[in-house]
Order: structure tokens, then sequence, then C-alpha cells
């Protein structure tokens, strides 16, 4: 398996699942019974597992053609509920570097920023003519290109969008926000000495 | 854009730097942890040689893995033994505090910071859990994270964030009689949709929102986040004074008005500038029940699962989705569709006042032949309360267990879960496939009381035909 993201993130490339389907919720991805875990090594396997059971080897991630997939094609409110950080990191673990959808949850798309994993979005038309060319052409390489905002394979090229703030971080490498934000240890000192809660509410 | 309003205010007094790329670094007031969505936090940050930076603004508890029925250390399951010791050590190690099980504060992390008086007025208040949304009740702005932001919290006691818009939800006049806060959010989200609220925060506001106690507006806030919004709130005032005074945390003596004066004057301006409104009648809203396999799927007790051309068209296919994993087909009228177990608890409706709401309900009255039921208090202080007048011998005597403190079947990570194809009706917040921890299982959202309704009925039942008018 691929190393996982770090630095920047230019270009994710490589075969592409869909798994098509509104409001796909956290749940779903990673059911709730293996978030026992002090760790998340374990959690590629388990990934969509009660869908996957349900469709008892139907689901695209149990089937041949889309092993080893890098780029994920969902629809619309995407990694909705839960705020459990396993569902990306299982994805991940999974062989996932890049999800493009019509909408996505907005935990589920902070948690895949913070992973360094690029959620991008094209409209409804636009998603569900990618699934159906995956679902065509299983293994065919595509390219999710971050400095030109295009999706690309072999025979079709699709623009879309990421929003410029989670963009930059992408692109910069400064998606792991843990040394910015410790850069500004002054200031957050500076603020508490300003909030009232922090200071028997004696200043305002 | 908005302005003037809580958000913007509560934003300003967080916010530490502008980061490059656009983000800004919040500071947050109220850190609170739980077993689940901390430990892989915790082993980050010794990875990267960090520490936490103010165990003092951290606060932890146990809630999502405790077994219900014996909480003897060892747990029956070593997994769930494993996290709480992991718990224990990552808090003994950074000097954190634990509401650990039998200290007489542990319970669901959204029951036990409003309890304990840490959730207060213009915080900033961050949780590896979705329903950190809970806290905006008392006008702080509360958001769940991920567990990469948990280590940035504990390492920075800040977050990056991009700002959010501000959706006001108008609730003109009152609730009727027998319709309960659980039954209004209901509501709101089956007329927004689950994804309505992103990009938002939700500020209810009103003379209904005005009238509701201090948890009734943490059930409220609580499912924002299934409406789409990531934070909800209510802004502060009286109620809201009254609930936290004299409570641990609370400021006391002279500080206690500074406090006051403080918090009043955070409360959105008349003036202020919102980026959208939705208006509510409350008189309208009749107790609710949930149809489907989204909290955005919800019927007036009175009415019938809608039939694909009631629907707009991208309501469809998560419909079509839902008829097929429910069983229940268009047409079908949601009173009187049979229920296999019964939950009360979660950090929804797990305080006192749904327990005396549902207990009103099962007073001298028996739970169905059949039918599982069994009652979950949000905290061990909420537990000894409830015993305190008597409702723990209530729900015996009527036929439902009554159960240790935690998250319990709400999501079913201890063993408390549906079997099979098993329908459950559920106090609780989410109803997708496999929620309550069967991958075949089902759940009817609706509130406490109707809850109990059902479990005496062994059916969907509108509660108001239990209640005498006085009596709720």
């Amino acid at each position: 398996m691929a190393l996982f993201p770090t630095g920047p993130v230019q270009q994710v490339s490589g075969t592409a699942i869909a798994v098509p389907g509104e409001d796909i919720d956290t749940d779903r991805i990673i059911p709730a019974r293996f978030l026992k875990c002090v760790s998340f090594d374990a959690l590629g396997d388990q990934v969509f597992a009660d869908d996957r059971l349900e469709l008892s080897g139907e689901h695209p991630f149990d089937q041949a053609r889309y092993q080893g997939a890098s780029i994920l094609v969902v629809n619309g409110n995407f990694g909705c509920g839960s705020s459990r950080e396993h569902a990306p990191q299982a994805l991940m673990r999974w062989g996932i570097r890049a999800v493009v959808g019509v909408s996505f949850a907005e935990i589920f798309y902070g948690n895949c920023l913070a992973l360094g994993i690029p959620c991008a979005t094209a409209t409804p038309e636009q998603i569900k003519a990618i699934q159906a060319q995956v679902d065509r052409e299983p293994g065919s390489s595509w390219s999710l290109d971050l400095a030109g905002l295009q999706l690309t394979s072999a025979k079709s090229s699709w623009p879309v969008s990421i929003d410029p703030g989670p963009l930059d971080m992408l692109r910069s490498g400064r998606w792991d926000a843990t040394s910015q934000l410790l850069d500004h240890g002054p200031q957050v000192a500076e603020l508490m000495q300003t909030l009232p809660y922090i200071n028997q509410f004696a200043s305002k | 854009m908005s302005s003037g309003t809580l958000y913007d205010k509560v934003w300003d007094l967080h916010r530490v730097a502008e980061l490059p790329g656009g983000s800004t670094q919040l500071f947050v007031g109220l850190h609170l942890i739980h077993e689940v969505t901390s430990p892989q936090a915790f082993s980050a940050l010794k990875d990267k040689g960090l520490t936490v930076r103010c165990p003092e603004r951290t606060v932890a508890t146990v809630d999502h893995i405790v077994p219900t029925t014996s909480q003897q250390r060892p747990f029956a399951d070593p997994l769930a033994e494993e996290m709480l010791s992991t718990l224990e050590r990552n808090c003994q190690e950074h000097s954190i505090p634990l509401n650990n099980i039998g200290s007489g504060r542990q319970g669901i992390v959204h029951v036990i910071a409003p309890e304990l008086g840490l959730t207060q007025p213009g915080m900033t208040v961050a949780c590896g859990d979705s329903h950190t949304s809970t806290h905006g009740a008392f006008g702080a702005i509360a958001f769940g994270i991920g567990t990469s932001q948990v280590r940035d919290v504990l390492a920075s006691q800040s977050l990056a964030m991009n700002k959010l818009k501000v959706r006001r939800i108008q609730v003109n006049g009152l609730l009727a009689e027998g319709v309960s806060a659980k039954d209004l959010i209901l509501h709101v989200i089956r007329h927004l949709g689950v994804k309505g609220g992103v990009g938002y925060a939700y500020e209810f506001a009103g003379s209904a929102i005005e009238a509701l106690s201090m948890e009734e507006r943490m059930t409220l806030c609580n499912m924002a986040i299934e409406g789409g919004a990531r934070c909800g709130y209510v802004n502060p005032d009286q109620v809201t004074f009254e609930y936290l005074k004299g409570r641990p945390h609370a400021p006391e003596g002279d500080a206690w008005s500074r406090a006051v004066a403080w918090w009043s004057s955070l409360a959105t301006d008349p003036d202020a500038t919102v980026d959208d409104e939705v208006v509510f009648d409350a008189a309208a809203i009749p107790p609710t029940v949930t149809w489907g396999i989204t909290p955005g799927q919800g019927l007036g007790i009175d009415e019938t699962v809608p039939s694909l051309d009631q629907l707009d068209p991208g309501e469809r296919p998560i419909a079509e989705e839902a008829y097929r994993y429910m069983d229940l087909q268009p047409g079908t009228a949601i009173a009187g569709v049979h229920v296999d177990v019964c939950f009360i608890g979660s950090c929804t409706n797990g305080r006192l006042s749904d327990l005396r709401a549902a207990a009103d309900v099962a007073r001298g009255r028996q739970v169905a032949e059949g039918i599982k039921a069994f009652v979950v208090p949000g905290s061990e202080q909420v537990a000894k309360a409830a015993e305190a007048e008597g409702l723990d011998a209530v729900f015996r005597a009527a036929g439902f267990e009554w159960r240790e403190p935690g998250c319990s079947m709400c999501l079913a990570m201890n063993p408390d879960r549906l079997e099979g194809r098993q329908i459950s009706a559920s106090s609780s917040n989410r109803n997708f496939k496999g929620r309550q921890g069967s991958a075949s299982g089902r759940t009817l959202l609706m509130s406490p009381a109707m809850v109990a309704a059902a479990a005496v009925n062994g059916r969907v039942t509108d509660v108001r035909t239990l209640i005498s008018p006085s009596a709720s």
C-alpha cells in the first residue's frame, strides 16, 4: 500500500472506485463496534463492514476490479453523522487518497483534510457521469490535479472544486495544522489573559 | 455575512490568529474528552514529543463503552476495559481530571459538563464527538471535532477553523401539550433536511425557544448536527443563569454578578444581521417520529409514510432505500407500527426531565408483552436524582429495566444492542442503518414520553392519548 500522505499534496493518481448513495453516514463507513480500539491500525479491513455484509460480495469495496483504488467517487452529504475520524482513517488505510463527490459533511471534510486527503466537489450530473465511467472502465487510471482542479482519465476531464483555504493547506503541505498552531503559543497565552471566564470575570 | 450575533461575538473573542490559507486559529475554552476519540490523539502527542498545554481546561469522562448492567472492573469486554484503562493512564500522565465510574460525576460527556457547571455562556467548547453541539444551549460555540483535532487542542488549546454562516431558526408561539423539544428539532430537520445546515451555525430563537428549560434547549442543540449544522445555540437568558447558579464550576460571589453581566452582553444584538432566517410556528408541531434511515425522515404522529411522488426528487433515492431497509411501505400510518425494543436515554434525552416525562407515561401502566424496555440515565447525578424521587421504582413497576449511566444503545458500543431485524422506539438521535448494533436493526426516533407510550402499547402511539392535560 502506498504511504500515507505527507507534505504538499499536488496530485492524487490511481484507479477509482464509486460508492453511490446520498447521506452515507460515518456509522456506515465504519460501524461503532470497530471503534473499540486504541489505535487506527486495523480499520482498513473494516471499512463499510455492514454495507458489505448486506451486499454479500457485491459492494464495490469487495469487488476485485476496484481493489487498489485510490480515488473514491461519492454523492451528496458523504460522511454525515458521527465525528469519528475512524471513518477517513479506515478509508485511508484501505487505500483511498482522495474523495470526489457532490458534497461532504463538515466534520468528515475537516477530518480528511487533517490527514492530507483532498475532498473535491463537482455537480450531481458530473458525479453521475464520472461514477458511470468508473463502473464501465474499472482499473483505468485517473488523476486528481490540485493545481488545475481537474479530475482526468485517459478519456475525459472534469472540473472540480476545492475551497481556497483547504486547497492552499493541501498544496503547501500545511494541512497538518499542529505546528502552525504551536507557533502561536505566545498569542494563545495573551488571549487567555483577555477571556473573562479564565480570570474570575475580572476583565471585560 | 452575519454581524452582531452571539456567534460573531464569541468567535471574535477567541480568535488567536489568521492562518495562511484563510482559516482562523480559534482558542478552545473547554475541551471535553472521552475514551473513544482520545487514545489515538494522546499517542500522536507522544509521537511528536508534545504535551497537554492546558490540562486545567480539559475534562474527561467515560461514556461510550461502559456496560449499563454491571460496571464492575475489569469490564467483561476486554476491549472496553483497555479503552478505559488507556483513558485513565492518559489522564493521570497529563494531570487531566477524569470523572470516572463511581465518582458521582461520571456520565455522558454532554450531560455531565452542563450539570457540573463546566459549560458556560461565551465559551468555545470542543470535543471529539459530533453531539458537542449540545453545549450551545448555554450560548456557547460548541462543535464536534475529529481525533487529529483532539490532538491539536491537547497540544495548543486551539484549532484551525473556518467561520460558519448563521441561520436563525425562529420558532414563534408555544409548543402544544405533549409536544417536546425533541419533536421540535425532528420537525425542523424534517423541513430543512439533513444537509440543510451544512456551513451554518443554527441560532434558535423566538418565544417557543425562550420558554424551553435548559434541558430542553440541550435536546434541541444536541440534534443541530443531525440537520447538518455543526453547532446550534440559544442566547443566554435568565433561564440559563438560574440553571448555572450554584453548580460546582459556576462562578460565585462577586464573580457571579460580573459573569451574568458579561454573559448577557454576548447575546445577539437586536439589530444583528444573520445570513438566513427560517420561521416555524410552534403550535403547529405535532409529536414527531422518524420512519426512515436519516433523522430528516420524520412524520407527524397522524401521518403516513410518504410515497415517492410526495417527496422532492432529491429525497427519493434515500426514501426508496428506507422503504426497503425499514420494511415500511408508502401509505403506512406511523402510529401503530409495532416495536420490539424501547430505549430511553442518550445525550439527547437522558436527563432528569426526560426521565420524568417518560415516567409520567409509565406510571401505573405495564410494558406490553414481548417488549424489551430499558432506561439508561445520562449520568450518575441524573440516576441519583431520579432515584431520590422514585422514578426508578415507577419504571421497574411498569416492567422497564433501570440501568447504570452511559451512551448505551444510542450507538451500541457496549452490550446493549438490537438483534437481527428488531425495531426500536428510541429517544436517541440517529436512525442510521446499523446504528444500534445490528447490521439490519431498525430505529424509530421519538421523544422519551413517546418511547414510554410505545413501550406500554407495543406500538408507536400518540402520547397525548395517554396523558391527562395537566400531567405533562
